[in-house]
């Protein structure tokens, strides 16, 4: 009762990154898009930690450690990337974003 | 496993009661404080010296209206208080108040959980603490709540740099995270405290560590975003009763876990100033049996009539806990807890201190002055130590 | 008492992260996922990634969650309204996620089937001096480039999301 087996974990993240591909296919709003993108990578963290774990090296805590580092990265460019469309456009759907021209 | 799951739901128990009471006279002891700077008396009336107000307030603010207005966004808004007020509480359970101890036959810490990434969980603790002041200001559906509440998360999260690469720095000469062996390694001395010893004295980094502290907190001169006279009230314009006390109660909780960090990482925790061989055991009793005797002159030669009544019975009670402080028995754990409350103390003092006297900062000047100025000198000396630690080890 | 603890907080990153995906308005999305990396951070705990579950509330949900609610907030962009799909895609997208976490879950359960047990304490590496050994020996040029990334995202952020001064 007081150990569980490790799919467990990997089934959880493939729960944690199925959804997040559901919300990056099913949402219009742009800022839900980029919320699911960063569900997906925490379901790859999750996944990175437990390999770590199993085969108990500390090599998967860095992996998951620099794909924190990205993302922080990467949400601070696309959200001032979501900023300047919101001021070019009034909107945030992303079906109405189709055309480079205004 | 019983022993230790009894030893500590008592610890909880006591650090609770303890801190609850420590959060309803801080704001006693601000009150009286800033008075006495503003050259005027204070809480007076109720009870002697003011000292049942905090009473008076918790009722007062238990017995308002708990309105919960039609236009806010409900759960939101029911969440912000309860997310401030626990992420406020949070750090107390990794904080060491003292050495270990016995207990009734059981070796314990004073401490009610020692983590090895106990600073980590602070920061992490004190990051948490700007979702309940954002959503508090966007779910009361008000302009003000919402601009008070962006300008003060957006302080809160500004400020946290410094404050880590503050943090940061006596740590490269601590070697360690967890909050116990942090006060271990500074044990001895004035001079082994982090402020002093080492390649490099961490000064700087604890004057920076402070003017984050300030800024975290939301106090003077950094409270722009919750001034009376400004936006209205902030981000808890539209709260009211329980609710804008667990504001409150978060904001004073935050100032004694940043008091705290600053004293066990800078100040030395609950070591004593000088070795227990050379006296410092009796600083206590010679402090307290001095107040006594004082507030037993005063009371003497008092001018008003309930001072006569009053000051008396406080000097007597400060030489009897000047009298406890000389038991050989309690000696062991009263002290170094004497020690680190005196010092959390001074630092809460200086928190009030500069409340009475600073005027405050405008938010583009509050600003300007963490990203051009505190944030390059924080990096700056956290290089310095670095490169001092590894020249000298 | 640990399987207790992945069963809860994994069923809390569940709905959490189904809340992210079906919530009709951002910010009640933003919340769900900072209670998805929350849980997370326990689910981190328990493989014995002490530094990485720190790092996970400090940096995920403590600054690139509040900057997803700071740009709502400013943004105040309202629930999203439904406007008509292709019905092909709404006939075939469900199931076919449904395959794609059957397809994963499979895979799991054919390489690892019972495999490692996971406890508290089955690994005691994660320590933040183990990490950081790591990071400055083998991991070094990694960390020097990702710093030039952070380097880079600032710059690029405040390029492009700023007022025009002209």
């Amino acid at each position: 009762m007081s150990e569980i087996p490790i799919s467990w974990f990997l089934t959880l993240s493939a729960v944690l990154f199925v959804l997040g591909v559901a919300g990056f296919l099913f949402r219009r709003n742009i800022i839900t898009v980029f919320m699911s993108i960063e569900l997906m990578l925490n379901a790859v963290n999750l996944t990175f930690i437990t390999f770590s774990y199993h085969w108990k090296q500390v090599d998967g805590h860095l992996f998951a450690f620099f794909v924190m580092v990205v993302a922080a990265a990467e949400a601070a460019v696309g959200l001032a990337i979501i900023l300047t469309i919101f001021k070019n456009r009034s909107t945030l759907n992303i079906d109405e974003v189709e055309t480079m021209k205004n | 496993m019983d022993a230790f799951i009894i030893i500590s739901l008592i610890k909880v128990l006591v650090v609770f009661a303890v801190l609850m009471t420590t959060l309803a006279y801080l704001q006693w002891v601000e009150r009286k404080v800033i008075a006495h700077i503003q050259v005027r008396p204070g809480p007076y009336r109720v009870g002697p010296h003011g000292l049942l107000q905090p009473l008076a307030d918790v009722i007062k603010l238990v017995t308002k209206e708990d309105l919960l207005p039609p236009y806010v966004n409900k759960p939101l808004y029911l969440a912000a208080p309860f997310l401030a007020i626990t992420m406020a509480l949070l750090p107390i359970s990794v904080i060491p108040f003292g050495p270990s101890i016995h207990v009734a036959g059981y070796q314990t810490y004073m401490q009610l959980t020692d983590l090895n990434i106990g600073v980590l969980f602070i920061l992490a603790a004190s990051s948490m603490g700007v979702y309940g002041i954002a959503l508090a200001g966007w779910s009361s559906n008000n302009k003000y709540a919402l601009l008070g509440g962006l300008r003060s998360s957006a302080q809160m999260i500004s400020y946290e740099l410094p404050m880590s690469l503050a943090v940061a720095a006596p740590l490269l000469l601590s070697n360690t995270l967890s909050l116990h062996d942090l006060v271990l390694t500074q044990d001895g001395g004035l001079w082994h405290w982090n402020i002093f010893r080492g390649p490099f004295p961490q000064i700087f980094s604890f004057i920076i560590f402070l003017i984050a502290a300030f800024a975290e907190t939301n106090r003077v001169p950094f409270d722009l975003p919750e001034a009376e006279n400004e936006l209205v009230a902030g981000f808890h314009t539209e709260y009211s009763s329980m609710k804008f006390a667990s504001f409150f109660m978060a904001e004073y909780a935050n100032m004694i876990t940043v008091s705290c960090m600053a004293t066990l990482l800078f100040l030395g925790g609950w070591s004593a100033p000088w070795p227990a061989a050379y006296g410092s055991g009796f600083v206590p009793a010679i402090i307290f049996a001095v107040a006594g005797l004082v507030a037993l002159y005063h009371g003497m030669n008092a001018a008003r009539g309930r001072d006569r009544l009053t000051f008396p019975v406080f000097g007597v009670i400060f030489l009897i806990i000047a009298a406890i402080f000389l038991l050989p028995m309690v000696q062991d754990w009263l002290l170094p807890l004497f020690w680190f409350c005196a010092k959390t103390g001074s630092i809460l003092f200086a928190f009030i201190w500069i409340r009475g006297t600073l005027p405050r900062f405008r938010y583009d000047q509050l600003m300007g002055f963490t990203w051009k100025f505190l944030f390059p000198v924080a990096m700056l000396n956290l290089l310095v130590t670095g490169l001092l630690v590894a020249w000298f080890s | 008492m640990d399987a207790v603890i992945f069963l809860v907080f994994a069923i809390i990153a569940v709905v959490c992260a189904i809340n992210v995906v079906i919530q009709s308005h951002p910010i009640s999305s933003a919340i769900s996922l900072v209670g998805v990396m929350g849980s997370l951070a326990v689910l981190y705990l328990l493989l014995g990634a002490e530094f990485l579950a720190a790092a996970q509330v400090i940096v995920y949900a403590g600054a690139i969650m509040v900057l997803f609610v700071f740009v709502i907030m400013l943004l105040n962009a309202g629930a999203e309204t439904r406007k008509g799909r292709s019905f092909m895609v709404q006939l075939l997208g469900v199931p076919l996620l449904v395959t794609l976490l059957g397809l994963l879950a499979y895979i799991v359960q054919r390489i690892y089937p019972i495999g490692t047990m996971v406890h508290f304490g089955g690994f005691t590496h994660g320590t933040p001096q183990d990490v950081g050994r790591a990071l400055f020996s083998t991991y070094l040029l990694p960390f020097e480039v990702t710093s030039v990334l952070i380097l880079i995202a600032i710059l690029g952020a405040i390029v492009l999301a700023r007022k025009e001064m002209d």
